[in-house]
């Protein structure tokens, strides 16, 4: 780990300021990705400014019946939240999906927003890597590729987000409230995070010395039929393969609502309106669930070893998709998949 | 105001109320709370595995809550409560946890327990785990390279009947 000043900001607008005087400073909160990427050597910072401490961990109704997440609440306190589990569980199960116990207690929502790709050449730093070192190559196009991106890939870079947690705010429609030295604005979540195109070491649209204070849901739920169901190599504590978040509003077998999001398929969770839109109206069977993972996955294409994920994803969405409209969503401890 | 100076410090004094008593020590920021514990307070108890927040070999209780000692950095937790596997016995009894662990053979070679205990302390504390499938998956975020697992289930299962 590289040697770095510190400094702990007293509230948002220090935070902004601390970031505008020093363009080569971090913000940190849990640290949990951070301070692992400082030890790879692959984020150097000349500074930290600590916000764990500023006051954004609080979870309020909005106006509009929906729900507003300060970026500080830990990763399990908002999982477990009584208002998540009852209104928006299929959040409450991503987040559980992913990552440990210990590390959920340490993350936070913000931090979560913004964690890097898990790609391994991104974390070695003897290989060419775009996102690492901008125009050195992309390693994984022609190398071990298995993990990689199916959907919205480039040239440059074929790297997948990792989160778990943005999938299911995908889905459910969230913004993000962000801060900087010219105001407030918000952000559709879907987005938030950008496709590589030719500036894949820019994950975000978040500007330097912006800052996220809070994440918002939209009043729809989804309570009743949902599921989140992640494939991965092992049954947990794990990265998706490819990860589902599926949501529906049913009168009777017709569906008036869809939501549709994947994870680990793409530099982003891979969202698309048309998809949902095909949808509606229509009754809940497997047949037009594969027509909606069809929409939701034109385009994909693969490389050397990653094929296998777009027959996965699509299998992957009907099923899950099945289990919303069961109301029989995915247990995140008992694992047979139903 | 906060620090602007572009002085680099190395010895920035911090407070940490480690297993009940206060401890004060002078630590670089780049200090994590895995090495100022082992290195610096000399509680070896909490091991250094993967570092990466990966095997949960360094989980120790941060006030109550358990986290990756590796992954967080000292001087952030400044004034926190620090619970480490040295500080889980109390008059010389042992934490029904670690007689569990004794009673159940719940290790081999001995170095994730220390990890496995306190994040087990964690868990029973969060009050999630009903069953066997849910304390093996909220206890992921510790590995045991020697297998244990089927014991160290039946431990927690034991502590938790208990408490």
């Amino acid at each position: 780990m590289n040697n770095f000043q510190y400094s702990r900001a007293s509230d948002v607008a220090d935070a902004i300021r601390l970031l505008a005087a020093d363009p080569a400073a971090k913000l940190i909160a849990g640290g949990t990705n951070l301070i692992d990427l400082m030890k790879e050597n692959v984020e150097r910072p000349s500074r930290l400014v600590d916000i764990s401490r500023l006051p954004l961990r609080d979870i309020e109704e909005t106006a509009d019946g929906g729900l507003r997440i300060g970026a500080l609440v830990p990763n399990s306190d908002l999982a477990y939240h009584p208002l998540i589990e009852q209104r928006y569980p299929l959040l409450a199960s991503a987040i559980l999906a992913g990552a440990s116990a210990q590390l959920r207690n340490m993350a936070s929502v913000g931090g979560n927003l913004m964690q890097r790709t898990r790609c391994a050449y991104f974390y070695d730093t003897t290989t060419p890597c775009n996102k690492r070192s901008p125009d050195t190559g992309c390693s994984a196009i022609d190398g071990l590729n298995r993990n990689h991106a199916i959907l919205g890939t480039s040239r440059s870079c074929i790297a997948t987000n990792p989160s778990d947690m943005s999938v299911a705010l995908a889905a459910l429609g969230a913004l993000v409230h962000i801060a900087g030295g010219n105001g407030e604005r918000t952000v559709a979540l879907t987005d938030f995070h950008r496709l590589p195109d030719d500036k894949p070491h820019v994950d975000t649209n978040l500007g330097s010395g912006e800052i996220i204070t809070a994440i918002e849901l939209p009043p729809r739920g989804f309570a009743r039929n949902y599921s989140y169901l992640k494939v991965r190599d092992r049954l947990s504590y794990a990265f998706a393969l490819v990860s589902v978040a599926a949501a529906l509003e049913l009168e009777g077998n017709a569906i008036g609502e869809a939501r549709l999001a994947l994870g680990g398929v793409a530099h982003k969770p891979w969202r698309k309106l048309d998809a949902e839109a095909a949808l509606r109206g229509q009754a809940a069977t497997p047949d037009h669930f594969g027509r909606a993972a069809d929409l939701l996955l034109q385009g994909a294409s693969a490389r050397s070893q990653n094929g296998f994920k777009i027959e996965l994803a699509r299998r992957a969405v009907v099923r899950t998709l099945m289990q919303a409209a069961n109301a029989t969503p995915q247990s995140q401890a008992h694992k047979k998949i139903a | 105001m906060a620090d602007t100076s572009d002085q680099i410090p190395e010895r920035i004094p911090i407070d940490l109320v480690v297993n009940g008593a206060r401890r004060t020590l002078e630590i670089a920021p780049w200090t994590t709370l895995l090495d100022a514990l082992r290195d610096r307070l000399e509680l070896t108890g909490t091991k250094k595995g993967c570092d990466h927040g990966q095997c949960g070999a360094c989980t120790v209780l941060v006030d109550g809550r358990r986290v990756n000692s590796c992954l967080t950095l000292a001087i952030m937790r400044d004034g926190a409560e620090i619970t480490t596997i040295e500080g889980l016995a109390k008059d010389g009894a042992l934490h029904p946890l670690q007689q569990a662990f004794i009673d159940h053979d719940a290790f081999q070679c001995g170095y994730c327990t220390p990890g496995q205990i306190c994040s087990a302390a964690g868990l029973l504390a969060e009050g999630r785990a009903r069953d066997a499938d849910e304390i093996r998956e909220l206890m992921s975020g510790n590995l045991c390279r020697c297998g244990a697992y089927p014991n160290i289930v039946a431990a927690i299962e034991q502590a938790m009947s208990r408490s």
